[in-house]
């Protein structure tokens, strides 16, 4: 190894004071939560059971909309960024819908679909008996539906970004476009997919507007940490502190293992 | 004609304003260099024949059944030709190990996982990287790299072996010890082989017989002896290191520019006139006695090459002199300096065009 900074060099300042300021605004926050945190009681409110089944339900979903983003994003990224087909761009704008929708919108439009007398809820209620509003897939619905564009984003840039030729150079070796794409490019866009996902489980774990819209707050079966946080505020901003912590913490320090292991330069 | 060639083709195709336009006939067993400069429509050519890019007409027909033949609406996709591919940069995917490149080619036309490996590994002893199967691409140099994308390319035991540039991406020592070796796998294939390249080294040690192409078309073809012997063309000329000129002979005189260059050979009508930078001596003032070609000339630059100088001379001819540094300090030769330029007749070749 050489020695990190032989030739001491001078940070510009006109880049370092906003960069200090920027990390400063966005942990000012959590430092006043810290600040607030009745430290005494901790132990006492963790152990409510309400605290853990909120937020193993929060986990759950939040995974389990991760995998349903992984399973219809990445094939819609890919279709995006590999095949030339009339209104990509109006596609790849739609794509982005549930960023700019307020979450809360998002959670009605869906209630209106899926809805017991919406355009495909009645149908699936009818044909299925399956019913999806105010349940916990509806969670998992309402968490994917507002985490998928994070997912396609990163797995189209991800794929615009690989080298096309390592793709033909499968198919002189004899691999058809399902085997090439399988066995070459999404080993060479992992990375882009990890790192979608990721985006993805952490947007899902925040999910608060489109699930309460959508499915509602019921303990154990469709409250989530930022609901029962919300519940918590208008009652108790103690416990409120106490929910956005644990939340803070697990969701920090699984972000944090997985950058490591998935997400880190090769 | 004794046996049909193996491959038959006549690649006609359009990359934007670029038109292709090359005929190619390459039998079993034997190597053909596709020789040409950047932008001549070589990789071109070669992607039409893997498949990575449509005919627009002609046909391309290896072993008797057509690959690409567009008048009769028949293509095969690159993943149906028995072809196999050297990129360039060799394109091993990152993310396999050596053994599972190579194999990768087995196992997508049937192999087994096991059989495929072990055909790999077979591949792998015959390049001498039976010891580095597990290795990731990352972790080779240059040179196993190259071997280990020949060994890939050739795991599939594919009809046509195509590659580009193989060569180009190696530094200058590891290029002697990788063209040795892969001028004994290229002999040991069955197949018919195509190698494209701007090299014309590469293609007088590889290869049993050069096509040039210049600007999408073939513009000369034959063995290296013939081509270096007979160059058609500036680029050819250059190649080789021959001054090549154009011209109307009568006889022993041809006829270039404003210059009658007395020639050895006897030729009629349009023909070219051939000889080498050594054969070019510079004078001060006119020479007296034996050269029968002497023309005054100016001196356009000198430049270093090999052990001598070489001279760029303007005049009524524009001829490339090389000179030893002695002799070039004994003219103080700089530029826009006026000399007399002198070959002798038998140094010359003539041929028609």
């Amino acid at each position: 190894m050489t020695r990190p900074v032989a030739t001491r060099q001078r940070l510009p300042l006109a880049l370092l004071l906003p960069a200090g300021l920027g990390l400063f605004f966005l942990v000012l926050p959590l430092l006043g939560l810290l600040a607030r945190a009745p430290w005494t009681t901790l132990p006492r409110r963790l152990a409510e059971p309400g605290v853990l089944t909120a937020l193993r339900l929060s986990l759950e979903t939040a995974t389990l909309a991760t995998l349903l983003c992984v399973a219809l994003g990445v094939p819609l990224a890919w279709l995006l960024a590999r095949v030339e087909f009339p209104g990509r761009r109006l596609v790849r704008a739609l794509v982005t819908v549930p960023l700019v929708l307020p979450p809360v919108v998002g959670g009605v439009a869906l209630l209106l679909v899926f809805g017991r007398r919406g355009l495909l809820g009645s149908w699936l209620d009818a044909a299925f008996g399956v019913t999806l509003p105010f349940t916990t897939p509806g969670v998992v619905l309402a968490e994917a539906f507002v985490a998928m564009p994070f997912l396609v984003i990163a797995v189209e840039g991800a794929l615009r970004g690989a080298d096309r030729r390592y793709e033909e150079a499968a198919a002189t070796l004899g691999a058809g476009r399902w085997t090439t794409f399988t066995h070459v490019t999404l080993p060479l866009v992992a990375p882009g997919v990890a790192a979608g996902a990721v985006l993805c489980w952490a947007r899902a774990l925040g999910e608060f507007g489109a699930t309460i819209t959508f499915a509602g707050n019921y303990p154990g079966r469709t409250q989530t940490m930022p609901l029962a946080v919300y519940l918590a505020l208008e009652t108790d901003l103690q416990a409120a502190i106490v929910l956005s912590l644990i939340l803070l913490t697990v969701s920090v320090t699984i972000l944090a293992g997985l950058r490591d292991r998935w997400v880190g330069t090769p | 004609m004794t046996a049909p060639p193996l491959l038959d083709a006549h690649l006609v195709a359009d990359r934007g304003a670029f038109h292709l336009d090359v005929r190619l006939r390459i039998a079993a067993g034997e190597v053909v260099a596709l020789l040409g400069p950047n932008g001549a429509g070589k990789t071109t050519a070669l992607r039409a024949l893997a498949g990575l890019h449509p005919l627009t007409a002609g046909h391309l027909t290896l072993d008797g059944v057509d690959l690409d033949r567009p008048e009769r609406r028949v293509w095969s996709p690159p993943e149906r030709r028995p072809v196999g591919v050297v990129f360039q940069d060799y394109l091993l995917f990152p993310h396999l190990s050596a053994l599972d490149n190579v194999a990768f080619g087995p196992r997508r036309r049937g192999a087994d996982r096991r059989a495929a490996r072990a055909r790999a590994q077979g591949w792998l002893d015959r390049v001498g990287l039976g010891g580095r199967a597990r290795d990731k691409p990352r972790q080779l140099s240059g040179g196993q790299a190259q071997r280990v994308a020949l060994a890939r390319a050739l795991a599939v035991e594919p009809t046509l072996l195509l590659l580009d540039e193989p060569l180009a991406a190696l530094d200058a020592r590891t290029r002697l010890d990788t063209r040795a070796e892969l001028q004994r796998h290229l002999g040991e294939h069955p197949g018919a082989t195509l190698l494209v390249t701007h090299d014309p080294l590469d293609a007088l040690v590889l290869a049993d017989r050069l096509v040039i192409v210049e600007h999408g078309r073939v513009v000369q073809e034959g063995d290296a002896a013939t081509v270096t012997a007979r160059p058609r063309t500036d680029y050819v000329a250059r190649l080789v290191g021959l001054n090549l000129h154009r011209g109307r002979a009568a006889g022993h005189a041809v006829t270039v520019g404003g210059l009658t260059l007395t020639t050895a050979d006897a030729v009629h009508g349009v023909a070219f006139v051939a000889f080498p930078p050594a054969a070019v001596a510079l004078h001060p003032a006119r020479p007296d006695g034996s050269p029968r070609n002497v023309w005054p000339a100016v001196v356009a630059g000198v430049q270093r090459h090999g052990d001598n100088l070489r001279v760029q001379l303007d005049g009524p001819v524009a001829v490339a002199a090389d000179v030893t540094p002695a002799a070039a300090a004994q003219l103080g030769l700089r530029p826009g300096q006026e000399v007399w330029a002198a070959v002798k007749a038998a140094e010359t070749r003539a041929y028609p065009a």
